[in-house]
């Protein structure tokens, strides 16, 4: 899992039917310290986030399917979780 | 999942017999802000793109649950056609930890 923050959504009419009724979001993974770690990504919304949001980030199939219900379908991300607090060891960024 | 745009097709008349009916698209991967980014790649397409059009596509395993139930061997595929991109980059909160500048 990542952490990442919502940076846009996404609209689509034509798509695989097991994407149907959940957000498309655009979201940019982060490092620690807050800066962009890679290129933004498209998840599936399973908790339903928004633009500058905080959250939790799957980034494998099995994980993300079973978050939003839809087993045995092409998802290989999804927002699973808001982060609200991160917490290190000192030493740590 | 990934975004980018369809900027061509690639035949391919001998091939695995899974990948028969299969139009192989070739991707440019974008940022939200829809400029290139990273190296382009070739996607199966199960959305029906046409060359242009701005898609997302999904990687790895499953890639192939478009398809099902064929077990097609392909590792990345074009699932959805996007119309729009709301993007809405918002500023680091004041006073917080500032992130290493680019150069």
């Amino acid at each position: 899992m990542l952490i990442a923050r919502v940076v846009g959504e996404l609209v689509a009419t034509q798509k695989h039917p097991s994407h149907e009724g959940r957000k498309l979001l655009l979201v940019q993974p982060l490092n620690l310290d807050g800066s962009d770690r890679g290129d933004a990504v498209v998840a599936l919304d399973a908790v339903d986030a928004g633009a500058g949001d905080r959250v939790l980030l799957a980034t494998e199939g099995f994980s993300a399917m079973t978050s939003v219900g839809r087993p045995n379908s092409p998802i290989d991300m999804s927002v699973i979780g808001f982060i609200d607090h991160i917490e290190l060891i000192d030493g740590v960024h | 999942m990934y975004f980018g745009r369809v900027v061509g097709s690639v035949w391919s008349t001998v091939k695995n017999p899974h990948l028969t009916g299969k139009r192989l698209l070739v991707i440019q991967p974008l940022t939200p802000e829809l400029k290139s980014t990273g190296k382009q790649l070739i996607c199966a397409d199960s959305a029906g793109a046409g060359v242009g059009e701005l898609i997302y596509w999904v990687r790895g395993r499953e890639a192939s649950f478009p398809f099902a139930p064929e077990e097609a061997p392909v590792d990345t595929t074009v699932v959805g056609i996007v119309d729009e991109v709301h993007v809405q980059r918002t500023p680091p909160p004041a006073g917080g930890r500032k992130a290493p500048r680019k150069k």
